[in-house]
C-alpha cells in the first residue's frame, strides 16, 4: 500500500475531499475546484470566497484502469473519469457502482463519500470523494 | 405542545447481495436448512471501499435532506456499529466532518453489538429534552463480519439508518423510551480479533427472547398501552425467525411486524437493523400512526420505543429503494469485498 508521508498534506485537504469545498469569485461569479484564493480573469478586482460545489455534473471524458497504482488492486477494472461539476470546474474523480462498459461521456453523475485508500493496516483512512449515476 | 423526537431519518443499504445458496454450497451444507432455519434468502455487502463511517455518512445525509436542516445545527453526533473502522478514533469525527457539521458540537462512538444505534437514540433524546441541544443526529451502521463457515456468515450485513432528534419540526413523537439490560455472554469479539464468537445456546431464550420481550412489556407498563394501540411493531431482527417468534408471544399480528421486517432480504445489518425496520415502516405510516420498537444488542440489553406519526414527510431515497436496488455477487467475490482474500 501506498505510504503517505505527509498526514498534513490528507488534513489539509478534507473540506475539499470530504465535501467538495472549492471557491468562487464574487465579482465575476466563476467557481474553483480545487479551491482558489485569486481569480486569474479579475485579478485585483477579484473577491474570493469559499464555496461548496453541489456535488453534481457529468462526465467530459473517463478511461477504464485496468493495471491499477498500488492500492487499488481490488478494485480493477475500474473506471477514473473527468467530472465536469454543474458549477463549471472539472475534477479528476473514480466512478463506482458502474461496470466499465455502462459509462458514457455527458452521463450525469452524483458525488458520492467513500473510502479512497489507506495506509497501510495501521495508518491513516483516506476518505473522500468518488461519483455514481445519478 | 411541544413534542421531542424524530426531525428526519435517513437510511442506507449497499447494493450488493450474497444468497444462501451460494454461501451454503462452499461450505457442503444445504441451503434450506438456513433458509427455513432462519428465514433469509440473502444479505446485503458492502463495496470494497465502504464501511461504517462511509454507511453513517450517507444515511446521515438523507436524514438532513429530509429534516431540511442546516447541519450547522446539529449539537451531537453520536455512531453505533460493532464495526467502526478504527479501534480508536471516533467515527462520528469523520461523519461530523463530512456531512459539515464541525466543529461546534460533541461526539462519541457507541458500541453495544445490535442496539447501539438506538442507545445514539435514547442519548440524542434525553439531550434534547434536557435542552443541552437543538439536534442531535443519532446513527447505527455496520459492515458486520461473521466467521467464513459460521451461521452467522449466512446472516451478517450491511447497512445504516440516522436519525435526527429534535423538538422542532418533529415528524414523529418519541413518547417513551426503557431499557433492559444484563451480562449475558451471548455473543462478544475480544479486542484485536476478526470475527466474533457466539454462546450458541445462549442467543435465543436467554438473550433475545428474554430482552427483548421484557423491554416490549416494561414499555407497554409504562405507557399503559397494549400491543392492539400500536399500528406497526419492529423488533430486531438478527435472522426472520426471531423477531417472528417474539411477536407472536407477544401476541403482534404478522400484517404489525412484516412492513418492518427487512432481514429475509437484507440480512443482519446489526446496529442499522430494527432502525432501518424502523425506517421502512415510517416510510409507509400515516399520520396518527403509533409503532412499538425494540433493539437488542447482544451482551445484552433491549431499548423500547414509543413512537408516533405526526407530521409525515416525504421520504425521497425510501429504504425500499435500496432493498430493491441488488447485485449479486458469487462468493469469490464476496471474499473479496469482506477482504477475507489477504494480499
Amino acid at each position: 500500500m501506498p505510504h503517505r508521508k505527509s498526514l498534513s498534506l490528507v488534513w489539509r485537504r478534507y473540506p475539499q475531499r470530504y465535501q467538495l469545498i472549492g471557491s468562487k469569485c464574487l465579482t465575476c461569479g466563476t467557481h474553483f475546484f480545487p479551491p482558489r484564493d485569486f481569480c486569474p480573469k479579475c485579478r485585483r478586482k477579484g473577491e474570493i470566497v469559499e464555496q461548496k460545489m453541489k456535488g453534481t455534473g457529468k462526465i467530459h471524458s473517463f478511461t477504464v484502469v485496468r493495471v491499477p497504482q498500488e492500492g487499488f488492486e481490488m478494485e480493477v477494472p475500474y473506471v477514473l473519469a473527468v467530472v465536469e461539476l454543474d458549477e463549471g470546474p472539472k475534477l479528476t474523480a473514480q466512478i463506482i457502482s458502474v461496470k466499465p462498459d455502462e459509462v458514457s461521456i455527458g452521463m450525469p453523475v452524483k458525488m458520492v463519500f467513500r473510502r479512497i485508500s489507506e495506509d497501510g493496516d495501521s495508518g491513516i483512512i483516506n476518505y473522500g470523494y468518488k461519483f455514481e449515476k445519478a | 405542545m411541544k413534542h421531542f423526537g424524530i426531525v428526519g431519518y435517513g437510511a442506507y443499504v449497499p447494493r450488493y447481495r450474497i444468497k444462501v445458496e451460494e454461501i451454503a454450497k462452499i461450505w457442503g451444507k444445504n441451503p434450506e436448512d438456513y433458509k427455513k432455519g432462519l428465514l433469509i434468502r440473502e444479505k446485503s455487502v458492502p463495496d470494497v471501499d465502504e464501511d461504517a463511517a462511509t454507511i453513517a455518512v450517507s444515511a446521515s445525509l438523507n436524514a438532513i435532506e429530509m429534516a431540511g436542516i442546516n447541519p450547522q445545527e446539529l449539537d451531537a453526533i453520536y455512531v453505533g456499529s460493532e464495526s467502526h473502522p478504527y479501534a480508536v478514533k471516533p467515527t462520528g469525527t469523520v461523519v461530523a466532518e463530512a456531512i459539515g457539521a464541525t466543529p461546534n458540537l460533541t461526539s462519541a462512538d457507541y458500541e453495544f453489538a445490535c442496539k447501539a444505534g438506538t442507545a445514539a437514540m435514547q442519548t440524542c433524546l434525553g439531550m434534547v429534552k434536557g435542552g443541552m441541544i437543538k439536534y442531535g443526529l443519532a446513527i447505527g451502521a455496520d459492515t458486520s463480519q461473521g466467521r467464513p463457515g459460521d451461521a452467522l456468515e449466512y446472516t451478517a450485513a450491511a447497512g445504516g439508518a440516522a436519525y435526527i432528534i429534535g423538538s422542532e419540526n418533529v415528524m414523529a413523537e418519541i413518547e417513551e423510551t426503557c431499557s433492559f439490560t444484563t451480562d449475558t455472554p451471548d455473543f462478544w469479539r475480544r479486542a484485536g480479533q476478526e470475527y466474533p464468537r457466539h454462546g450458541a445456546r445462549f442467543t435465543g431464550e436467554p438473550a433475545y427472547f428474554k430482552h427483548v420481550l421484557s423491554a416490549t412489556r416494561m414499555l407497554l407498563e409504562k405507557t399503559g398501552t397494549t400491543i392492539d394501540d400500536y399500528d406497526y411493531v419492529v423488533l430486531h431482527q438478527p435472522n426472520g425467525k426471531f423477531p417472528l417468534r417474539a411477536a407472536k408471544t407477544l401476541g403482534v399480528p404478522k400484517e404489525k411486524i412484516t412492513p418492518g421486517l427487512l432481514v429475509p432480504e437484507i440480512g443482519n445489518t446489526y446496529s442499522g437493523a430494527s432502525i432501518l425496520g424502523l425506517a421502512a415502516v415510517l416510510d409507509e405510516a400515516k399520520e396518527g400512526d403509533r409503532i412499538l420498537m425494540t433493539s437488542f444488542g447482544s451482551g445484552a440489553g433491549s431499548d423500547s420505543f414509543s413512537i408516533r406519526v405526526i407530521k409525515k414527510k416525504e421520504n425521497k431515497h425510501p429504504v425500499k429503494s435500496y432493498v430493491e436496488k441488488r447485485e449479486y455477487l458469487n462468493y469469490g467475490q464476496y471474499a473479496k469485498h469482506r477482504r477475507k482474500i489477504r494480499m
